[in-house]
């Protein structure tokens, strides 16, 4: 399927290897992205919190340039808090047409305007809903038998429940169970899997940030996780670049391998870890790369 | 539309009971109750309670979702029990059986009771939660704009029962932090044109280290709220505000945060993260590193860098360059920031106060059966 891409800041400024394995593993899932290189950040929250309109209108702009991608069936994002900050505008331009007018006036200059209804989705929706966990099922090479991985969901991916279309018939909230069961691996559930990872204030408030990310890290080795999936890259960013301190503020060891979601799909399908960027990590998964070498992930 | 009736059915419980002054740890109590199954959580611990144990404690009041007594939390979400539904309840349940603990970040007093004074209520008073006025008071009614009253109105629904600060995230690692609840209370005041300490609500609120910049945006409080109050919401309107209306640059980089990011977006169309982290505490332009307070920073986040060079996720070039979106778009998203940002008063969407299109369509649909009502075109809806 041709989908029109998102990747957001983070996965081509200090998540790297975010943007790496998800161009490595989507040929492999057949899936073509078309990238929307001319669209600008989706504001995190922090642009909307400034200023509402400005928030709505550079979305929109997005959005109207992805509905430009011709056959694409939707918009996908690898990036829960660009997720949330566009579900939220797009929720006030869908729902009120003069408003949507409005906005869609600050896009005339440049000729472009937004249609109600695109379907933005995260690659987490987009693998469950539209590939399907059969058809992922079968396209597992190397089964992640034996591992042990904590779903790390991140806030913007599962709340607001009404906004962002989680019900009994779309149980968002748990399919990054659904995923690592679907690749073979063993679901570790730990207290903060569905908390927030503390990033938005790290500026404000560090130590209660790190406390957030080393309690939940914390949490996860208590649960004898051997990593942690996420599909947010700047929960990433709390959970991994800054471990170290993290484990300074919560004084204790952690060492908890976090993998971005294209990783872990990258590793089941058959991918070696340095070609998904593992070696790219703060904490090094040395759990992860051994059990890939082991005699169960090298078998597979 | 009568509902069919269904007959009362067993529920089991799972309750949370302590008893402080009894020297024991808290444990697990399961009961069986009968009831039919659109009764209410409450309900059922009524009945446990009347039949199997008259120990339990748990406080309630007016049955219908309006005292604010009975929160609680109902399999690991904060409810009000006599809001939860049986039914619901059992089919969240992770294994059929309800389970219903005390609210969180509140001690507990006793069982399913916590105490409301030491946090909620104290987190309440911290915020001067009464109106202040100091023009002279109109003889009859105060006259204000009725869209203004609206919009407070949806922090006035607020009935104080305790169900966002229970699952708040920033107050779980910060249990100062002012929380959800109060903030929302806050905005009742700022956002009401009669009051006259905007000004100084907002400083305090935005100075005080556990003030609105503590919220760390996880949306548990818009979730937890069975009133729709959106506690969050308006705490990210204190924000705003704060920074666009009353120009406070606070002490905690929360303004300063705001400008480097929206700063950088304008000048690059996607963030250059290097240079968010000394803006944020030195100023929001590309001096603001040589700031102390940046360069303190800087300093303590050199282990976060060595790692991130050594493992080639950040490059040299990427800390010291900015990546950019091609000149030409550039250029139209700056021109979107000119027009949004010079007009006179900032134009927002208040969904609480407009609604949806579609629910003014509802109603009116489902009307024309029963009435004929011609069905009301909307103008400007979309095709």
């Amino acid at each position: 399927m041709k989908v029109a891409y998102w990747p957001g800041c983070v996965s081509r400024g200090f998540t790297p290897e975010l943007h790496g394995s998800m161009a490595k593993v989507a040929p492999l899932l057949d899936i073509e992205l078309v990238e929307l290189d001319r669209a600008c950040c989706s504001g995190a929250g922090v642009i909307a919190e400034h200023n509402q309109e400005l928030a709505d209108t550079l979305n929109a702009r997005t959005f109207a340039l992805a509905q430009q991608v011709q056959g694409a069936e939707l918009m996908m994002n690898i990036c829960s808090t660009c997720q949330g900050a566009q579900s939220e505008c797009q929720e006030r331009l869908d729902a009120n047409a003069e408003y949507r007018a409005h906005v869609n006036a600050n896009l005339a200059g440049e000729g472009l305007s937004y249609e109600k209804g695109l379907t933005n989705k995260n690659f987490l929706w987009l693998l469950v809903e539209e590939i399907g966990l059969d058809t992922l099922s079968a396209k597992v090479k190397r089964p992640l038998t034996n591992l042990k991985v904590g779903p790390f969901y991140g806030c913007y991916i599962v709340r607001p429940r009404d906004r962002l279309g989680i019900d009994a018939e779309h149980p968002r909230d748990h399919y990054l169970h659904q995923v690592i069961d679907t690749l073979g691996g063993t679901v570790i559930e730990y207290a903060g899997m569905r908390k927030c990872c503390g990033f938005p204030i790290i500026m404000m408030n560090k130590e209660a940030s790190l406390k957030q990310a080393g309690r939940h890290l914390g949490d996860a080795v208590d649960a004898e996780a051997d990593c942690l999936v996420t599909p947010c890259p700047l929960c990433h960013l709390n959970l991994d670049l800054q471990q170290p301190i993290a484990e300074k503020v919560v004084g204790r060891e952690l060492q908890m391998p976090v993998l971005h979601l294209p990783q872990l799909v990258g590793l089941a399908l058959g991918l070696e870890p340095r070609e998904l960027g593992l070696s790219r990590h703060v904490v090094r998964p040395t759990s992860v790369i051994d059990w890939s070498t082991s005699v169960v992930g090298a078998a597979a | 539309m009568a509902e069919i009736y269904k007959p009362p059915e067993e529920f089991k419980l799972r309750l949370r009971r302590y008893d402080p002054e009894s020297g024991e740890a808290p444990y697990w109590d399961e009961h069986t109750v009968e009831l039919e199954p659109h009764r209410s959580v409450l309900e059922a611990i009524l009945q446990a309670r009347d039949r199997f144990d008259g120990s339990i404690g748990i406080r309630c009041s007016c049955r219908q979702a309006i005292c604010g007594s009975c929160g609680v939390r109902v399999n690991d979400e904060p409810a009000l029990a006599c809001h939860t539904h049986l039914d619901a309840a059992r089919a969240s349940a992770r294994d059929g059986v309800i389970e219903i603990e005390p609210m969180g970040n509140m001690p507990v007093l006793k069982d399913l009771i916590v105490d409301m004074d030491a946090v909620h209520w104290k987190k309440v008073k911290r915020v001067t939660p009464w109106l202040i006025n100091k023009q002279p008071v109109p003889e009859r009614e105060y006259i204000v704009p009725r869209e203004s009253m609206v919009d407070v109105t949806q922090t006035m629904a607020c009935i104080q029962c305790g169900a966002c600060v229970s699952d708040c995230l920033a107050m779980e690692v910060d249990p100062g932090f002012i929380g959800p609840a109060a903030l929302a209370k806050a905005y009742r005041f700022v956002g009401d044109p009669r009051d006259d300490e905007h000004d100084i609500r907002l400083r305090d609120l935005a100075e005080d280290p556990q003030g609105i910049y503590d919220c760390t945006h996880c949306f548990k409080c818009v979730e937890a709220c069975p009133k729709g109050v959106n506690p969050m919401g308006q705490i990210m309107r204190l924000r705003r505000i704060a920074t666009a209306d009353h120009h406070i640059v606070d002490q905690n980089n929360g303004e300063r945060h705001e400008a480097a990011f929206t700063g950088l977006i304008r000048d690059n169309g996607i963030l250059w993260e290097a240079e968010l982290v000394p803006r944020s505490y030195g100023g929001a332009s590309w001096f603001g590193k040589f700031h102390p307070a940046a360069g303190k920073e800087l300093l303590a986040s050199i282990p976060v860098a060595f790692y991130g060079l050594l493992r080639r996720k950040m490059t040299v070039m990427g800390v010291l360059k900015p990546h950019k979106i091609p000149s030409s778009d550039l250029k139209s998203v700056r021109a979107i920031f000119d027009k949004v940002e010079s007009r006179p008063e900032r134009y927002e969407l208040n969904l609480y106060v407009t609604g949806y299109d579609e629910d003014i369509e509802e109603p009116v649909a489902s009307a024309v059966g029963a009435e004929g009502a011609p069905t009301q075109s909307i103008e400007g809806s979309a095709p």
